[in-house]
This record gives C-alpha cells, structure tokens and sequence, in this order.
C-alpha cells in the first residue's frame, strides 16, 4: 500500500522500547555513524561549492544498485564500482576543464538515472530490493553493513585529519594552494572517491535519494555558527549524529520513513540555527543602541 | 660554478620567459613573451586591462601552461616546479574571499607555514610567533582572531600579503596588491616592499597600475599588452613608451617621479 511496507509491518508494535528491536540497535549504530561521515566529507564539498556532486553520485550509486539487481551480482558492490568511476571522471572533466563542474554533474546525474530507468523496465519494473535502496530500510541493515560503514569511517576521518592543511586550503583557494604547493588535484580525487563510498555505504540506511541531505544540511548548519574550520567539522559531525539518531528514533514511534524523518529532522536543526542566529544578532543589536544614546 | 657572467641565461634568472605564447579560447593572450627576471631585483610589471599582466602570472606559477615557447621558475617548468618554499604569491582580491568561509584571519595567514605533507599538521600549533609577525608587518595584528569574511577586501588583501611573507619567499610575486587599500596604506606598503628587496634581498614581481609608485620603487619595469612593450631599468622608461602602451598621454602621475627619480 504505501511505499514504506518493507519496514512498517514491525514498526507497528509502536510504543515498545526502541532497544528491544535488534534491527533498531542496528539501525541507530548506523544511522550514527553515517550521521558523522557525511558532515565530514560535505564540509570540503560546500566551501569549494561542489556540494552538489553528492546528488549526482547518489543517483549514479542508484544506477548501480539497478545493474546488480539485474544483473544478480552484490548491488551495493556495483553500486561502490560505479560510483567511483563516476567520481573520478567528474573530477578529471573539471581538472582539465573539459567541462565546468556542474555540467558534469548534471550531465552524469541524468545519464545515470536514464540508465536506471532503463534496466528496471527490462527487468519488469521496481521491486522491494529497490525501493529499500532509495528510500532506506533499516530492517536488511546487517552486520557486515556496520562493519563495512565503521571501516570507511576510519578510513575518511583518517584522510581529513592527516590532510587537514590541504583540504582546507584547496577549499579556501585551489590556486593559492597549488602555489604553496599542495597536490590540490589528488586531494580533490581522493575526496570524490570517498564520497561515492560514503553514498554507496550510507544509501541502506538513509536512501540514495536523501543520503546527498545528510551530507550538506549539517555542514550548512554548522557553518553559521563556526569561527574556524576544526570547530565547524566537528559541529557538523555533531549535528549528522544528533539528526539520524533522533530522526531513527521519531521514525519507529510515528511509524514513518527513516530516511525522511532523519533528514526532516536536520532541516529542523538547520531552520532552528538560522532563527538562534537571527535573533542573536537582533539581540546584540539592541543592546548596541540601547549602550549608545547618540542612536 | 663560474662567477659572475653577462650572458642571457645566468643562474641568476629567477624567472623566465622564452617566446612564451598563450592563448584563451583562441583569443592570444600572451605573444611572444621574452623576460627575465634577476635575482635581487625589484620588477614591476604595467600594461593595461585585459594586457595579460594577470596571465603572466599564471604562466610564471604553473598555473597556466604556455602553447609555444617556455617559461621557467628557478631553473624548472612551473609545473613540475616542487619547491614552493621559495615562492610567495598574492593574487588579486578584488571580489573577497569566498562568503562562509570559516577561518580566522590568522589561520588563513598560518596557510603561508605549509611546507608539504605533515599528517599530524591539524594539531600543531608552532609557527605563532612567525604569523603574528608577518600579521604586524602589514599592520593586521589586532584582527588576527576576526573572521576572514567579516573583514573588508583591503583587510583581506593584506591578510592575502602577510600569508605570502610568513613563507619568507626568495621570489615574491604580486598581482595588484593595493586594490581596496588607501592611500596611506599603499605608502607603507611600498615601503615594505623596498625594504623587503634592498634589506633582505628578496625578488619582487609586482603588477600594477600605479605608474607613479612603481616609478619611485622598483628597480626595472617591464610593460606588457600581450606582447613586451618595453623592458629596463625604470629611468629609463619614458613616456613615450606610456603612451604607447596604454593608447593614449600618460603624464601627470608620471611627471614627478621622472624627475625625483634616484
């Protein structure tokens, strides 16, 4: 009936503590830690204004997750093959200025999900596997999935912190960074790759079609109200873990989608800083006048 | 190996340009580019908008390759150039930096400390004493816990110069730096400039369109509209030239220097 059923049939026995579920325990370890690797990899994405390569991976991840269901091979692993290729032949199109940045991502966003498109109608239309994909499902959330998730997240906080210096410069000034002499082209390659990573991995528990959400929401949240780049990726990583675990948790007693309640939810957390800053600012205003009688 | 030679190709030559062409879109940009540039010199580059002062610079940095001919930074291609140590760059700032950007004045001109892969660099904090100072040679200190982007483009644009000095350059390339900076600030940045050159034997390359101050403080200007219009000591540029260069009379900046000149 809705589009929702792979999860909704054990989500009806609301109001039963959330922890006695196996599957939520599961669901809320993962949801945590992608929470705090999307943020990471999406801060360096937004300052060099290429926040939107998350969209265009996430669809090309789709594609992939249709191939391996046709095709019967593991679709989260033709999903990581896909995306990757996809990421470093964005990146190699913008590098060598082939194309600007975003007709290339416009160009991969389309043609992935046309190819989408045309392999589910030779394979006969959607089917539950599919759907789980793109819009989450924390009920086929294994342990392999975790472990794979915990993995990838060593691997991008290992990256981000030893090249800290690099990813901040190439995103403060990638010509200034070259001249200093930071690898400004590998930087940028390793950081496209691990996103499409981070999307494949991420896609079983928010969806490909939110999954872009939880990489920019945070980061733009946390960019209001940082003074340095240290204290913003760390604010952002704060509010991705802070937006899955309570969206997990609004999803199990409401009975709705993950994916789109812990993405609601970091829009509500986003909406609720700009309106603290507002007022903050209106605040210090007032106090500006009210301390200076010439005004 | 041997000492002082006169021949075109000294190891001397900080930088150089080869019959160096470029081309953007198909539009010649750069024609026939020779250039040398000596150690210990103070060269200012003039020419007007659009006269590729800018792309010379990219050319000069590897950030831009030439289609014919060749330049060369220390001796090496600019793009496969790998001791950046030795090359401070301020680019124009005219618009600002990039809105949002979350660093404070003092982080950006820490940037200027990068000396290649440090895996363990976001935890270190040395190096302070060499920012503030850099930050205090341009007049910046008291900004350096302010944000980068609540600063106004003359505020950046020195945040921009005290990044490039903090790398203690032995080549120090400039691309209008005094945009948004008044007039007395432009003084003592001249100033700085000519100290940094005669004290500590620092190579400047400086684009301008301050004809009046280049012809007080720099040792040899070179004037480009895509091509070398004139290159040589500054006294020995004449208005003539100007005026060829820009397409029309210039003299009233010029007049004064011509005549206190040295």
């Amino acid at each position: 009936m809705s589009l929702y059923t792979t999860h909704s049939t054990s989500t009806v026995k609301a109001m039963t503590s959330i922890f006695e579920y196996e599957f939520m325990v599961r669901a809320l370890i993962g949801g945590a830690m992608v929470g705090a690797l999307a943020p990471v990899l999406g801060m360096f994405l937004v300052l060099r204004r290429f926040a939107l390569i998350a969209d265009t991976l996430s669809h090309v991840a789709f594609m992939g997750v249709a191939i391996g269901l046709i095709t019967k091979i593991s679709p989260p692993l033709v999903a990581l093959g896909t995306t990757s290729i996809a990421a470093i032949a964005i990146d190699q199109l913008r590098a060598r200025r082939m194309m600007p940045g975003d007709a290339a991502l416009a160009v991969f966003l389309y043609a992935a999900l046309a190819i989408a498109v045309v392999v589910i109608s030779l394979a006969g239309g959607f089917n539950v596997d599919l759907f789980s994909y793109l819009f989450g499902s924390v009920l086929t959330i294994n342990t392999t999935d975790l472990w794979l998730v915990a993995g990838l997240m060593v691997v991008v906080i290992g990256f981000v912190g030893m090249f800290f210096s690099e990813l901040a410069q190439s995103s403060f000034d990638g010509d200034l960074a070259r001249t200093s002499g930071v690898p400004v082209g590998l930087v940028n390659l390793i950081l496209a790759v691990l996103t499409g990573a981070t999307i494949t991995l991420s896609m079983r528990i928010v969806g490909v079609l939110l999954i872009g959400a939880l990489i920019v929401i945070p980061v733009i949240a946390s960019l209001r109200l940082a003074t340095g780049l240290r204290t913003a990726v760390i604010l952002a990583m704060a509010f991705g873990v802070f937006s899955s675990l309570i969206g997990l948790t609004i999803a199990y007693y409401a009975n709705v989608a993950p994916g789109g309640a812990v993405v609601l939810t970091a829009v509500g957390l986003l909406v609720t800083v700009e309106v603290g800053v507002a007022l903050r600012e209106r605040l210090q205003h007032d106090k500006w006048r009210a301390t200076d009688p010439s005004r | 190996m041997s000492n002082e030679t006169t021949q075109v190709k000294t190891p001397n030559s900080v930088l150089e340009f080869n019959h160096a062409w470029f081309a953007y879109n198909g539009e010649p940009v750069i024609e026939d580019l020779t250039f040398a540039l000596e150690k210990g010199q103070f060269a200012a580059i003039l020419g007007p908008n659009g006269g590729g002062k800018t792309t010379m610079l990219r050319l000069a940095l590897g950030l831009a390759k030439p289609s014919r001919g060749s330049v060369t930074l220390f001796g090496e291609p600019p793009v496969k150039f790998r001791s950046w140590g030795r090359v401070g760059y301020v680019p124009q700032a005219t618009e600002g930096v990039q809105t949002r950007f979350p660093a404070t004045a003092e982080e950006v001109v820490a940037q200027g400390l990068y000396r290649g892969f440090d895996p363990i660099a976001v935890w270190r904090s040395n190096g302070r004493d060499a920012v503030i100072q850099a930050m205090e040679t341009v007049d910046i200190a008291d900004m350096r816990g302010r944000r980068i982007t609540s600063l106004s483009v003359g505020q950046q644009q020195r945040v921009l110069i005290a990044r490039a000095l903090v790398r203690e350059p032995e080549l120090l390339m400039l691309d209008e730096p005094l945009a948004g900076i008044d007039a007395s600030g432009q003084e003592q940045f001249h100033t700085l400039l000519r100290r940094l050159n005669s004290a500590m034997g620092m190579t400047i390359l400086l684009v301008s369109h301050d004809i009046g101050a280049v012809m007080r403080e720099a040792t040899s200007v070179a004037c480009i509209n895509r091509s070398l219009v004139f290159h040589g000591p500054t006294h020995t540029l004449t208005q003539r030239e100007l005026a060829e260069l820009y397409g029309f009379p210039v003299d009233v900046l010029v007049h004064d220097a011509l005549h206190e000149h040295r």
